[in-house]
């Protein structure tokens, strides 16, 4: 490799992002010493084990990756606004739209999801920790390395043009000469491993360490919706980890599995990337569920309606989710049976999902609603949720499929599911559960301005997209000329774009301005809410429970305020905590380092860090750590610290 | 720390029987991602393009050894455990200690038999067939060479601890992974080997 060929070069806005990256990447090191913070980054975030920092620095990165993620589907709706634009040539369009695409799925959705989980499951369960709190933090770490090596692809190298499906033989090294597929296949390679272990790592808590009385049937949703989830993501992921890998054997070590000569299949690769893609839709909505039933039973005052019902379909849910795969691919030339039986594996999902739009809407009749930020996103959420899956439905159709294969139709789609499914559901956990995390609520009146941009917006730049894709506009076409009468309406959804962005920095300013001038909140529990995350003082003690709460219930913290019954009984008793350490982070860098130098085919300094990660897991084998304990008066004194106004 | 003394000694403690958990559920996983390795060798493996089918490369003499090596050592790392549970330090390292060379044995044939396909002209760029056929097997075999490594990383800290609620609980953890590798070499021998020599 010639070092021309390095760096990515001769295109003006790729040499503004380099500048821009040096330009923040300097800021952050200057900031950081000026102000003295490497000791308190090091100490209080890159060796924590806390989920709940974990937690806040997955939200960070995802916010972030949102931004960046947002940026390419402008840059894409700028392309598009006007026939024959020249913004952009059709390679780096490619590398837009498919960078989006992983970006929007794996790096925003997933950590924000994971980051959620990470805050948020302990305290539901009324748990000190995860189970294994060390692992956490490699759970993260890999995310970070993973998500980093797909960004630096965009100024090192390239990034990967084959869609985030990466078909093959597009994908192939043939047809994408450049690494920008073998950073796909790397840098997923990782975060996917860190993902999987995020999922034993949560599935073992929520079995194992729930307070004495919680059944599984007592169990919050969210929790139950968590639970569900990582049961997907066990069994899902490692289909990815294989797919990946025999795409980095194709890519770089000249195997035969996706080829087109000597015996090479590359269908095959569409049904493994599906069987394990599908799922992923799954893992990023069903969590979403578990907000929404939350905020919306918080917010009407009334107990989640058809609780066993909302469980049973998530269950269902996440069967099917691994029957309809093949629905991706109608127009691929599997025959009338196949293409059949998945047609009606994908409708039969309309039957659970629809059970749960239903007992939401059953748990708001009568209630006494609460119009919070929060609440907007998740009302907002059920009808437009519904025109994304009703559109679904249209899809699921094979020989209607047809005709929508391919064209912004299917674009529309999935941004209705996803937009108001995931994204709003982040937003509104984020705004639900901050208090929890930050001890004030982020301002009302902001968050709602922000809600109507994102939610007006949101519809007008995706509204256009099925009456373009009905008109015939193939997605993925980086021009179109001005016969084809697609102008005006690309026109109107470029607007509703910018309207987005707005929205989204609105929002920034409204986490900036709360941090600033928004009032503390005392109680613990701003919104009057009813699960055990709320009975705890904001922000959380790092031992989130001083002492464990008593379950005898749905609903224990809201039973507890309404019968005046306590929570909690007994004395303080010594704390015992894992040690905060700085291996998961070193592992991650290593990990980062070894898959740059595998993306570029450097095989001694891969085999150098490869031998490095075993190193690490062997440090970690051999060391003795047996934690820490917080002190009876260590505990009280904290106690009334924070809830000083209370006692 | 609260201690259940009924229960044996890896599963005694909070954290032990966690873990003990969750590495079942990471087997899970792993069954996930051999099932998917299976499904491409099965969708792959008549597709031989301009090379060689199964038959003309497989050769049952030494895949008869390796199985014969790796049944033998998930049986002497059962003893391994079953020794720990009775308290009996030696007995145990020193099945353990079979175990490994057994599955050191079983990783020198299995890379004898790549060397063999390779001469023959049988390597990962030949066919789809064969590139299936290698990246199952190497996968396995992979698994077998992390097991040695942390095998042998386990009995130096036993040596140097004795059977602590720390060391049982790896010990155990070991052996479920080790089973399991026997398991799927079983899957291997059958859908594989038999499968393409018959």
């Amino acid at each position: 490799m010639k070092w021309d060929e390095f760096f990515v070069t001769g295109e003006p806005m790729i040499y503004g992002a380099m500048a821009s990256i040096v330009l923040a990447s300097l800021a952050i090191v200057v900031g950081l010493t000026y102000f003295k913070k490497w000791g308190y980054l090091w100490r209080e975030w890159l060796t924590t084990v806390d989920h709940k920092k974990i937690g806040i620095m997955y939200i960070i990165a995802a916010l972030l990756m949102l931004f960046r993620g947002g940026m390419d589907g402008l840059l894409m709706r700028a392309q598009l606004a006007i026939p024959e634009n020249g913004l952009l040539d059709a390679q780096h369009y490619n590398e837009i739209f498919t960078t989006h695409g992983l970006i929007m799925i794996l790096f925003m959705a997933m950590p924000f999801v994971i980051g959620l989980m990470n805050v948020v499951i302990p305290l539901q369960i009324g748990a000190r920790d995860v189970a294994f709190p060390r692992l956490n933090a490699v759970s993260f770490w890999l995310f970070f390395a993973g998500a980093m090596l797909l960004n630096i692809s965009f100024v090192i190298g390239g990034s990967p043009d084959a869609g985030w499906t990466a078909y093959f033989p597009l994908a192939s090294i043939e047809l994408s000469p450049t690494v920008g597929n073998n950073y796909y296949s790397i840098a997923l390679q990782i975060a996917g491993i860190g993902t999987l272990l995020t999922s034993v790592n949560f599935l073992v808590t929520i079995l194992k360490m729930r307070a004495p009385g919680m059944k599984l049937m007592r169990m919050p949703m969210f929790t139950w919706s968590v639970l569900i989830t990582n049961v997907i993501i066990l069994f899902a992921f490692p289909v990815l980890t294989v797919s990946l890998a025999l795409m980095m054997f194709d890519r770089m070590f000249g195997a035969q599995f996706f080829t087109m000569a000597n015996g090479g299949m590359d269908m095959l690769w569409a049904n493994l990337f599906w069987v394990w893609g599908h799922p992923e839709v799954y893992i990023v909505i069903l969590p979403a569920f578990g907000i929404y039933s939350e905020i919306i039973s918080t917010f009407s005052r009334k107990n989640l309606y058809g609780y066993k019902s909302m469980v049973y379909s998530m269950v269902i849910i996440s069967l099917l989710s691994f029957l309809v795969w093949a629905h991706h691919f109608y127009t691929m030339g599997h025959g009338v049976t196949v293409n059949g039986f998945f047609s009606i594996s994908t409708m039969a999902i309309a039957v659970p999902t629809g059970v749960k739009i239903f007992n939401w809407l059953f748990t708001l009749r009568k209630g006494k609603i609460e119009f919070t930020t929060p609440m907007l996103y998740s009302l907002a959420f059920i009808p437009i949720f519904t025109i994304g899956g009703v559109t679904g439905v249209m899809l699921a159709m094979a020989s209607a499929d047809y005709q929508y294969h391919n064209t912004m139709f299917l674009v529309a789609h999935f941004h209705y599911v996803l937009i108001p499914g995931t994204v709003f559901a982040v937003l509104a956990g984020f705004y639900y559960w901050f208090p929890k995390l930050f001890g004030f609520r982020l301002n009302d009146k902001q968050g709602k301005r922000a809600f109507w941009l994102i939610a007006v917006s949101f519809n007008v730049t995706f509204l256009p997209l099925f009456f373009l894709g009905l008109k015939g506009m193939t997605r993925r076409t980086f021009t179109y000329s001005a016969e084809t009468g697609f102008g005006p309406l690309n026109m109107l959804a470029s607007i509703g774009a910018v309207g987005l962005a707005l929205g989204f920095v609105y929002l920034v300013y409204n986490i900036y301005w709360s941090f600033r001038y928004a009032p503390r909140d005392t109680t613990g529990d701003p919104w009057d809410a009813r699960t055990l995350e709320w009975s705890t003082p904001s922000p959380v003690p790092e031992y989130n429970f001083a002492l464990i709460p008593k379950v005898d219930g749905l609903d224990p913290f809201w039973n507890s305020k309404k019968t005046g019954q306590p929570l909690t009984e007994g004395e303080y008793e010594e704390i015992h905590m894992p040690n905060n350490s700085g291996q998961p982070f070193i592992l991650g860098m290593i990990f980062m380092a070894f898959g740059f130098c595998m993306v570029f085919s450097w095989w001694v300094p891969s085999i150098v860090f490869g031998i490095g990660i075993v190193i690490m897991l062997a440090v970690r084998s051999f060391e003795r750590d047996h934690g820490r304990h917080i002190s009876v008066k260590e505990i009280k004194e904290t106690e009334q610290r924070l809830r000083g106004e209370q006692s | 720390m609260k201690l259940d003394n009924t229960l044996p000694m890896e599963y005694r403690s909070e954290e032990n029987s966690n873990r003990i958990l969750g590495f079942w559920l990471f087997l899970g996983a792993e069954i996930v991602l051999f099932s998917t390795l299976f499904a491409v060798y099965l969708t792959l493996w008549t597709r031989t393009g301009s090379g060689p089918d199964a038959k003309e490369i497989f050769e049952i003499g030494p895949v008869l050894i390796e199985t014969f090596l790796l049944l033998t050592s998930s049986f002497t790392c059962g003893l391994a455990v079953h020794s720990m549970r009775l308290g009996l330090k030696k007995p145990s390292m020193v099945f353990f200690g079979i175990t490994l060379l057994l599955g050191l044995g079983f990783l020198g044939v299995e890379i004898m038999e790549f060397v063999t396909y390779v001469n023959e002209g049988a390597t990962l760029q030949t066919s789809a067939f064969l590139s299936s056929l290698f990246v199952l097997l190497g996968t396995h075999g992979l698994h077998v060479l992390m097991g040695l490594l942390w095998g042998g990383g386990l009995m130096l800290q036993i040596r140097r601890e004795g059977y602590t609620l720390e060391t049982s609980n790896k010990s155990f953890i070991f052996s479920l992974y080790w089973h399991f590798l026997d398991v799927v070499w079983i899957f291997i021998f059958s859908f594989v080997y038999l499968k393409g020599l018959m």
